[in-house]
């Protein structure tokens, strides 16, 4: 059995398009929520959302590269590109060896809309283009990332809903354990526009607070009123331990395990026994007590229900050891199929750097939260264990633990 | 004859969608290889003629075509053809 380790990390998210900003982000509690006004005109209930322009790929990828990029995938790229350079990972080493991608992505609906709107206008399907097949594709990150980069190992994409990110690194992390594979690209991409969330914006799931953005996304405060949607994408390079040190490649943090169920219940709405079967699966495989675990990164959308439920699954998990607990999504808001892994580059990027981001707006505990050790404040806090929870639609839950490794900071 | 504005707006949308510089598109240089196209590209080149020149073919029609030249004829003799055609 391997031990899997990270060696890269990229991200391009609305707290920030490259680590440096994002860690400046979090230490800062700065909120990447905005309003976009063309949603309530297609009649949303919320028009807030994560705030990230399309990164332009002009100079970077000829045409038949970009072509065939939905928004999400040309997110991933940017994120995958920052990682593959932070890991030490050039050309020679993708054409030499045997690398994989597992990446989280569970829909492209832009592409599809507008792939399917040019050829109702046209009638006659060829003049949607070559691309729009690549871009509408679930499978839209993997497929470009893997040309892109010449990837020659395991290429799939994870569709696990709001768990995807998490999920594919967990994914990733059995395959190198279990010596199938030494290096994967892993992480999570979400598109942001309107025709993605409309749908969701439909179940009332999302904040109406639309004259204060920054306020709306409110993870276990009282007052929340649902989630806000938001995206990028985030990659994380996993790697075995053996062949990190081989390269001499930074190793910045050590995944130690992954736990996973299903609640077979609710389509939507969550419980607590699916969470906590998750969480004290993670907790088991990782061989850590669960006094190690320092901090953990909620997946607490901003929803009434799955806020309470999770802080209860946590708490009854934890008992008397009160690890801090924190929600990103409340600067981030939700990132959906990419939350399970931008989360992890966030909580790796507060483990390497000893605090923890405030986990803003969250100003008046309900009877869960209350029982939860939160901070609305930033938290100098030195921790080496980390647990970060993901859950999705249909009950899939997803908790990985990771471990500092010390030699490198980033 | 075919006009030169029309050549010079065929060597425009080739160069600006295929990313090619416009001194390589030459009257008897070869299509394909200048434009570095392949079978999806050709979808391309429907769409490109679509939209430029407000006709539609199919990427069948492109069989004959070898040189830019006649890539030229073929655009001049479907914009002719659509002159002639009663509405």
């Amino acid at each position: 059995m391997a031990r899997v380790v990270i060696t890269g990390m990229g991200i391009y998210s609305c707290i920030g398009q490259n680590l440096d900003d994002v860690l400046e982000s979090l230490r800062e509690g700065r909120s990447g929520i905005g309003v976009d006004p063309e949603r309530e005109e297609f009649g949303f209930r919320s028009s807030l959302t994560g705030i990230l322009p399309k990164p332009d790929l002009t100079k970077v990828l000829d045409r038949r590269k970009r072509i065939s990029m939905s928004q999400e995938a040309a997110y991933a790229y940017v994120a995958t590109a920052e990682a593959l350079k932070n890991a030490g990972i050039d050309d020679n080493f993708l054409d030499s060896r045997e690398v994989g991608i597992l990446y989280g992505n569970d829909s492209s609906a832009l592409a599809v809309v507008e792939g399917v709107d040019l050829i109702r206008e046209k009638k006659n399907t060829t003049l949607v283009g070559s691309g729009s097949v690549f871009q509408s594709m679930n499978s839209t990150v993997t497929m470009n990332l893997s040309v892109i980069f010449r990837l020659k190992g395991i290429n799939l994409t994870i569709a696990g809903a709001c768990a995807s990110g998490s999920h594919s690194i967990g994914m990733g992390f059995m395959m190198i354990k279990n010596d199938l594979q030494d290096c994967i690209i892993c992480g999570g991409a979400q598109e942001v526009n309107k025709y993605a969330v409309s749908s969701f914006d439909g179940l009332n799931a999302f904040s109406v607070r639309n004259d204060s953005p920054g306020e709306a996304s409110r993870p276990f405060d009282a007052d929340r009123d649902g989630l806000v949607p938001s995206g990028g994408a985030a990659t994380v390079i996993l790697e075995s331990y053996e062949s990190a040190i081989k390269r001499g490649a930074p190793i910045l943090a050590e995944v130690l395990s992954y736990g996973f169920s299903s609640n077979g219940d609710h389509i939507s709405v969550p419980n607590i026994d699916g969470p906590k079967r998750s969480l004290l699966m993670a907790l088991d495989l990782a061989g850590v007590r669960k006094e190690e675990i320092g901090y953990i990164n909620a997946h607490a959308t901003s929803t009434p229900i799955g806020d309470y439920n999770e802080a209860l699954a946590i708490d009854e998990v934890f008992g008397d050891h009160k690890p801090y607990v924190g929600s990103t999504k409340s600067l981030t808001g939700h990132e959906m199929w990419m939350a399970g892994a931008s989360e992890i580059v966030y909580s790796v990027l507060m483990m390497k750097n000893s605090f923890i981001a405030p986990t803003i707006n969250y100003d008046k505990a309900d009877e869960a939260s209350s029982r939860l050790r939160i901070s609305n404040k930033l938290v100098n806090f030195k921790f080496d264990h980390f647990l970060s929870n993901s859950f999705g639609f249909g009950g899939t839950n997803s908790t990985l633990i990771l471990k500092n490794i010390d030699t490198n900071s980033y | 004859m075919i006009d030169t504005a029309l050549i010079e707006k065929i060597n425009t949308v080739l160069a600006d969608e295929f990313e090619v510089d416009a001194d390589m598109i030459q009257p008897d240089a070869p299509l394909m290889e200048t434009l570095n196209l392949d079978s999806l590209d050709l979808v391309d080149m429907v769409v490109l003629i679509e939209h430029n020149f407000g006709f539609t073919v199919v990427a069948k029609d492109f069989a004959g075509i070898k040189t830019f030249n006649d890539f030229y004829h073929f655009i001049n003799s479907r914009l002719d053809e659509k002159k002639e055609t009663p509405k």
